[in-house]
């Protein structure tokens, strides 16, 4: 007996078994029970009858289910473009031997550390048409000035799509600068001797062959907006109305305070869905690429 | 040098000033929320109503930074973020070090574990990072209360070490990847057991990674809301949550400069740790995004 510990002690095993006994029972044991409930008619209460897909159908009915996810395409599609694209120019320019850069970078980098509570709040203060920036230009002298996004049910979600811009191109900048200062000095020399202008040099070969990092930042930011719910929670609470509702939000809401258990888990496992589906291409080609 | 010279005739002149533009403009960008929430917390009532967002403060003081300390109201209580203040401490600081030291010996272990189907369990593990929490929240909700936990301090902290755990996993694997064989194999042939390589020889050669991602698990469990809003109980509410309670309480409202100084008490410390360890930041932002 001890001998047999001993020897268990001396191996990596035991250690690895405890690891994936918690990742199989936290969360492939947590989506498969998930999934069961979704099967069911729970509301308050859990019941343990299956009764198949009805809570999907429900789930496909419902109009705020419906509007979240336009809204998470929506903010989704701008969000990802416009981090993707800030990010990447600001690596650009950052690779451009500037002076300061350290200070530059520092600057732009900072609202990762801030929480998206935070930088909900800020932006929610900072575009509020009472207090914040309409109300800065009105008092200094442009009367018609408006810029009441926040407010406005068709145009609300745009503001969170500033703010998560805000938050997130710092991250894409630091990953693809990190692949920048990478690439070889020598195809910079035959660039420079080709005579290609730096900006196509960027566009036509230094980017395309930068694609499994800007992939891989696609794939965090997809996972953020899947995940988006603080910011929302922060600026605007789903509204005006239900204008900025996403779907992590209508689970959250459907599993504890309108507690009906069985469209939450359904709602819960179509966002599941909708993450595996999008990252299985980015997972084969990263399989592929390892082995 | 030279690299500098080469690269640089690139840029004409106008390009180069553009650029200065561009990248000055952008951190105005960045700088304004943070400039806006400072300068107004540091006005009175008078100044803010007066509705210039981006004037200096006249007569700057403290008194809404006190307010938001002290006397805030959540809407339950007011008591300002002290009490959120200490939660997001107690709740932090062994939920980092916990998830920190356990994801190094699993990371170390999967490291130095050879199996066949190593790179499924990897993917499987590697997906698990990607896992929306709301298709796991119920079940965790059920399994901490049939075990007398959820919203309770304990809870809290398993639930941060638990959902940390694939992620600082994988981060140390990747590290303990590429350090040489002949380290553990040595530590073997003189009788250490796993445990013992692992915490006497591993450990201490390892204190660069583990800064990097003590820092990313400090940031993240920090700035947690949703974790802390469901799973911590009213008496552990952790900042942000009260923050949040704070800034949409009815009475709060009408304080907007009470309400950006409790922001920016609850985003010092993670923007103190950024400040301070910028470069392993930087570096754990670089290791987990491109690798994770």
């Amino acid at each position: 007996m001890t001998t047999w510990f001993n020897r268990q002690a001396s191996r990596p095993d035991i250690t690895v078994a405890i690891f994936f006994a918690i990742v199989a029972l936290f969360f492939y044991g947590s989506i498969a029970w998930t999934f069961y409930m979704s099967l069911t008619r729970s509301t308050l209460l859990p019941n343990y009858q299956i009764i198949g897909f009805d809570q999907y159908v429900k789930l496909f009915t419902n109009h705020r289910w419906l509007i979240s996810c336009l809204n998470m395409v929506i903010f989704g599609v701008l969000y990802i473009l416009g981090t993707l694209a800030f990010g990447m120019l600001l690596a650009v320019f950052c690779d451009r031997h500037i002076k300061a850069e350290s200070l530059f970078r520092t600057i732009f980098l900072y609202p990762l550390a801030v929480s998206l509570i935070v930088t909900g709040l800020s932006w929610r203060w900072l575009l509020d048409p009472v207090n914040g920036l309409q109300a800065l230009m009105r008092s200094s002298g442009w009367e018609s000035f408006t810029f009441d996004w926040l407010t406005r049910p068709d145009r609300a979600i745009y503001t969170i799509v500033i703010a998560g811009i805000w938050h997130s191109a710092g991250l894409v900048m630091v990953i693809v600068l990190a692949g920048l200062r990478g690439i070889d000095t020598d195809l910079w020399k035959a660039i420079r001797m080709e005579g290609i202008p730096v900006w196509r040099a960027y566009a036509q070969i230094i980017f395309p062959g930068m694609r499994p990092v800007i992939a891989s930042c696609v794939v965090l930011l997809m996972s953020e907006v899947i995940r988006g719910y603080d910011l929302i929670i922060a600026m605007t609470k789903g509204g005006p109305g239900i204008s900025t509702e996403m779907p992590a939000k209508f689970a959250v809401d459907f599993y504890f305070a309108r507690v009906n258990l069985g469209l939450a888990s359904a709602a819960s496992i179509m966002m599941l869905v909708l993450s595996l589906l999008l990252l299985t291409p980015y997972f084969i080609s990263e399989f592929r690429r390892r082995t | 040098m030279t690299v500098v010279a080469q690269t640089s005739i690139f840029l004409p002149r106008a390009a180069r000033v553009g650029l200065y533009v561009f990248l000055t403009v952008s951190a105005i960008f960045f700088l304004l929320p943070l400039l806006v929430v400072v300068m107004n917390s540091l006005k009175p009532m008078a100044e803010i109503r007066q509705g210039n967002l981006l004037a200096l403060p006249v007569s700057p003081n403290l008194d809404s930074w006190v307010a938001a300390w002290k006397t805030a109201c959540t809407g339950l209580e007011c008591a300002g973020v002290r009490p959120g203040l200490w939660n997001s401490i107690k709740i932090t600081v062994p939920a980092v070090v916990i998830s920190t030291l356990a994801g190094a010996l699993n990371g170390y272990a999967l490291a130095q574990w050879k199996s066949r189907h190593a790179n499924v369990i990897m993917l499987l593990v590697t997906v698990g990072l990607f896992i929306p929490y709301q298709a796991m929240l119920y079940p965790t909700v059920k399994i901490l209360s049939n075990v007398g936990l959820f919203r309770t301090y304990v809870g809290i902290v398993a639930v941060h070490v638990i959902f940390g755990l694939p992620y600082t996993t994988l981060l140390f694997r990747n590290f303990y990847v590429g350090v040489p064989e002949e380290i553990s194999r040595a530590a073997r042939m003189e009788g250490a057991s796993f445990l013992r390589t692992f915490w006497s020889i591993i450990l201490p050669i390892s204190t660069n990674i583990l800064v990097v991602v003590a820092i990313l698990q400090f940031t993240g469990i920090w700035n947690d809301y949703l974790l802390g809003l469901i799973f911590a109980g009213n008496d552990n509410l952790p900042m942000t949550v009260q923050l949040t309670n704070i800034a949409n309480n009815a009475r709060g409202a009408a304080n907007p400069n009470i309400n950006m100084a409790a922001a920016l008490i609850t985003a010092i410390p993670t923007l103190l740790v950024y400040f301070l360890s910028g470069r392993y930041f930087v570096r754990g932002i670089a290791a987990g995004a491109v690798k994770g």
